[in-house]
């Protein structure tokens, strides 16, 4: 670090320092630029598919939810557009959060924590209840002003802290509201709600979700992310040296003086850093850091101070980017007079896409080839044979047929193995002989239990494998089961 | 260690906490209020937390808590009110013919599910826990009945039993022809032999069939029939077929032609209750040897 203070002349800053410490309100300043335009789009983004996500339909026929995204609890389904899944099923998920963490990883080794400054609802919902606080109550300076006033209990500002509460609680009631509908078909549920019809679990979860935004956008803010998420401090584990962070330059930006004494300077041949020392990236920072002292775990990335920075280059005419996504391996290169170099293809970043990309293919795979049909088998332990009057063997089985599909399904059963099988379905008188035929309603499943009967003397092994075929008579869809067919 | 009062980090001057790791050292940052607050509202929970559930092990027993709040008393009430929900579903069950629950795939699993259990709790010890039977003890998986296989006859077996003492018991025994000195030995050994070879299995050299077909036709037939095919009235196993409760070897078969055999199947009208019985009978149908 640039920055260094002599030994000699330090004090201790809190000799008997306390065991805690009152929170240090922030007050961010707007600001207007280009990482300022990529976190209102995002925001956009990421606040329109959360709320509204859950009115998309999708038809997917009679009977069956229309909604394109639901996460149906008391039938253990989930849908998401034109994917269906099963309780069994929930690798995918699992496949899914491995995806979602790797992801993270390697947004890390690209751009450090981009996650955190764009994506993170922490910040996307901290950053819509400040805009809301800067509408009603005015930028940093008329906050800070009215906060530190004598007389903080005149009628309008009565009117404008209740107006700004009343506005945080209707968003973090919609948030609440929003999630909720997720698990249920959302206009049904939307009329049940305001006509308090809707069940009681809808109501609890709107009210923890509500106190919650209220509470960690409101109030919390940036203390969420320095105390008590845990991400920081891991992540500082994942990124590394090439890793692009909000750095400020201070190759470029010291000796820090003021504008007209660096003109001055510059006049006289000397050389003077780009830094005016005005404060705007401090003002700026939502979780109040000065990022001209280097990375700090508390810094969410957010790229503000960029966007501050630059404006106040631009006034004072000299180039952008005094602070940007950068890292300290440029630095020192410009500082020996080298040019810097960007590398975002790396091993690591190589690796990271890499296992990205293998995990999602196989995902995309086995969602696009998986059956709608399915037979698992489960072979009688008890006995494992029995022997019939007439000398013949009979095992029984367990089988478990599994319709995925958005209809009923006729489905035949036919079993390869011992010579001259006959099959019996208890509960179900077969048409066809030896082909029992099941319908099993759509999005269902069927437990049956199966017997297989077959003359002893054709069959002398001790243990013939069998194979169940089951095969959907009008389609012709077909899925299969081995076990064992098993002599007394 | 160093005293963490002097100790001073000359990047930031700000002083340390003292404690240090591989030449790594802790700035001394106090926490926010309100999280050190938080900690100490943990640890108020916490004791009230001791106080008002049973939490403390003592001697003999154990702090009970307050407002009377047992997790046994909780599992109580579950299983009252699972016993409540079963009710209606052993109400439909009770209510329903033995076939109709067997065509319905509901009943049929909520039959089967609680004939399994009740059949591990009772029948079990002498069936078996997979109703495979033993010597003596009929295979309930197999097509062989001696009291009929059908529904409605497994039922009646299940309900009265089988020489049970109960009035509307199965009666029926097999005599012990050697005991009570109706056959002679030779006899016997002939007659066993003579049954053998209804089932088609092997016979002593020098057997007279005739002899043994005589004997048959005048001790044997009135309850095993002509043939000796059985007879479910009086729970007479047919001889011919592959299945032998007590054994079908000469040793055995003269066993049980001396002594004779009447094993006991007890009746479960009145310990069981009738929803529960039905279950069981649809059970045991459907483990395969039904009719
Ligand atoms: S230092 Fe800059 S990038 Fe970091 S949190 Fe503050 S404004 Fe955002
Ligand atoms: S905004 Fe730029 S010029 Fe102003 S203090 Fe920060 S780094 Fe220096």
């Amino acid at each position: 670090m640039n920055k260094t203070v002599n030994p000699n002349e330090l004090k201790p800053v809190d000799d008997n320092g306390p065991l805690y410490a009152a929170r240090k309100k922030v007050y961010p300043q707007s600001v207007s630029g280009t990482f300022r335009r990529i976190k209102w789009g995002l925001m956009a983004i990421c606040l329109g598919v959360y709320y509204f996500l859950p009115f998309v339909r999708w038809n997917r026929g009679l009977g069956a939810p229309s909604q394109a995204v639901l996460i149906d609890l008391p039938n253990s389904r989930f849908y998401f557009f034109f994917i269906e899944l099963w309780p069994q099923e929930v690798y995918y998920f699992t496949g899914l959060l491995i995806v979602a963490a790797v992801a993270l990883f390697l947004m890390n080794s690209v751009g450090g924590r981009i996650w955190c400054g764009y994506l993170c609802p922490q910040t996307v919902w901290t950053d819509l209840f400040y805009a809301v606080e800067r509408l009603i109550e005015g930028d940093r300076r008329e906050r800070m002003k009215k906060d530190k006033s004598s007389d903080p209990l005149k009628l309008e500002r009565i009117s404008e802290i209740v107006l700004k509460h009343s506005i945080w609680l209707m968003i973090a009631w919609w948030t609440g509201g929003a999630w909720v509908l997720y698990f249920n078909d959302a206009p049904t549920l939307v009329k049940e709600l305001v006509t308090f019809q809707g069940p009681m679990i809808a109501y609890i979860w709107i009210g923890i979700l509500t106190a919650t935004t209220y509470i960690l956008a409101g109030y919390m803010r940036e203390q969420v992310c320095t105390y008590m998420c845990p991400w920081p401090r891991i992540q500082a584990a994942l990124t590394d040296e090439w890793a692009l962070n909000v750095t400020y330059r201070y190759d470029r930006g010291e000796k820090r003086t003021s504008v007209k004494k660096a003109a001055e300077l510059r006049a006289l041949g000397e050389q003077v850093g780009d830094c005016v020392d005005c404060y705007q990236c401090v003002a700026v920072c939502p979780t109040g850091i000065d990022i001209r002292n280097g990375p700090q775990m508390e810094c969410i990335q957010c790229g503000l101070c960029i966007d501050a920075c630059d404006n106040v280059m631009a006034k004072i005419g000299r180039p952008k980017r005094l602070i940007g996504y950068d890292n300290d391996i440029n630095i020192h290169r410009r500082q020996e007079g080298k040019a810097p170099i960007y590398r975002i293809v790396r091993a690591r970043t190589i690796v990271y896409s890499a296992i990205i990309a293998a995990i999602g293919g196989f995902m995309v795979y086995t969602l696009a080839t998986r059956s709608l049909l399915d037979v698992n088998v489960l072979h009688d332990r008890n006995p494992v044979a029995v022997k019939l009057s007439d000398g013949s063997i009979r095992n029984a089985y367990t089988v478990r047929l599994l319709n995925k599909s958005g209809y009923d399904r006729a489905i035949a059963i036919d079993v390869e193995g011992p010579v001259n099988p006959t099959m019996h379905v208890v509960g179900v008188d077969s048409v066809t002989p030896d082909r029992p035929i099941i319908v099993i309603p759509r999005d269902s499943t069927s437990e049956l239990r199966l017997l297989v009967t077959a003359p002893a003397e054709n069959n002398p092994e001790k243990s013939i494998p069998v194979r169940f075929h089951v095969m959907d008579i009008g389609l012709g869809v077909a899925a299969s089961a081995t076990d064992n067919f098993v002599a007394p | 260690m160093t005293d963490h009062h002097s100790d001073i980090d000359s990047v930031s001057g700000k002083s340390t906490t003292g404690h240090e790791w591989d030449g790594i050292k802790e700035l001394n940052t106090p926490l926010p209020r309100w999280w050190v607050i938080c900690f100490y509202l943990t640890i108020v929970w916490s004791i009230g937390y001791w106080v008002v559930y049973p939490a403390w092990p003592l001697v003999s027993s154990n702090t009970t808590g307050m407002f009377g709040y047992s997790s046994r008393a909780d599992v109580a009430v579950e299983l009252a009110n699972l016993e409540k929900i079963r009710g209606d579903k052993m109400t439909a069950l009770g209510a329903a013919s033995l076939a109709d629950i067997e065509k319905d795939p509901a009943l049929l699993a909520l039959a089967r599910a609680k004939g399994k259990t009740v059949f591990g709790d009772n029948c079990a010890p002498c069936h078996g826990s997979g109703a495979a039977g033993a010597k003596g003890y009929p295979n309930l998986n197999d097509d062989d009945w001696l009291w009929g296989g059908t529904l409605d006859q497994i039922m009646q077996t299940i309900q009265f039993g089988a020489r049970s003492g109960h009035a509307k018991t199965h009666e029926g025994q097999m005599l012990a022809f050697g005991k009570d000195g109706v056959l002679k030995g030779d006899e016997i050994v002939t007659v066993a032999n003579y049954v053998r070879s209804l089932s088609g299995l092997s016979t002593r050299q020098g057997f007279d069939k005739a002899k043994g077909e005589k004997i048959f036709a005048e001790n044997c037939v009135a309850c095993h029939g002509d043939g000796g095919k059985g007879n479910q009235e009086m729970g007479a196993p047919n001889l011919t077929d592959k299945i032998w409760l007590y054994g079908s070897d000469e040793a055995s078969l003269i066993e049980t032609i001396s002594q004779g055999r009447a094993g006991v199947m007890p009746a479960w009208e009145g310990r069981l209750d009738p929803a529960t019985i039905k279950a069981m009978a649809v059970y045991v149908h459907s483990l395969g040897g039904g009719k």
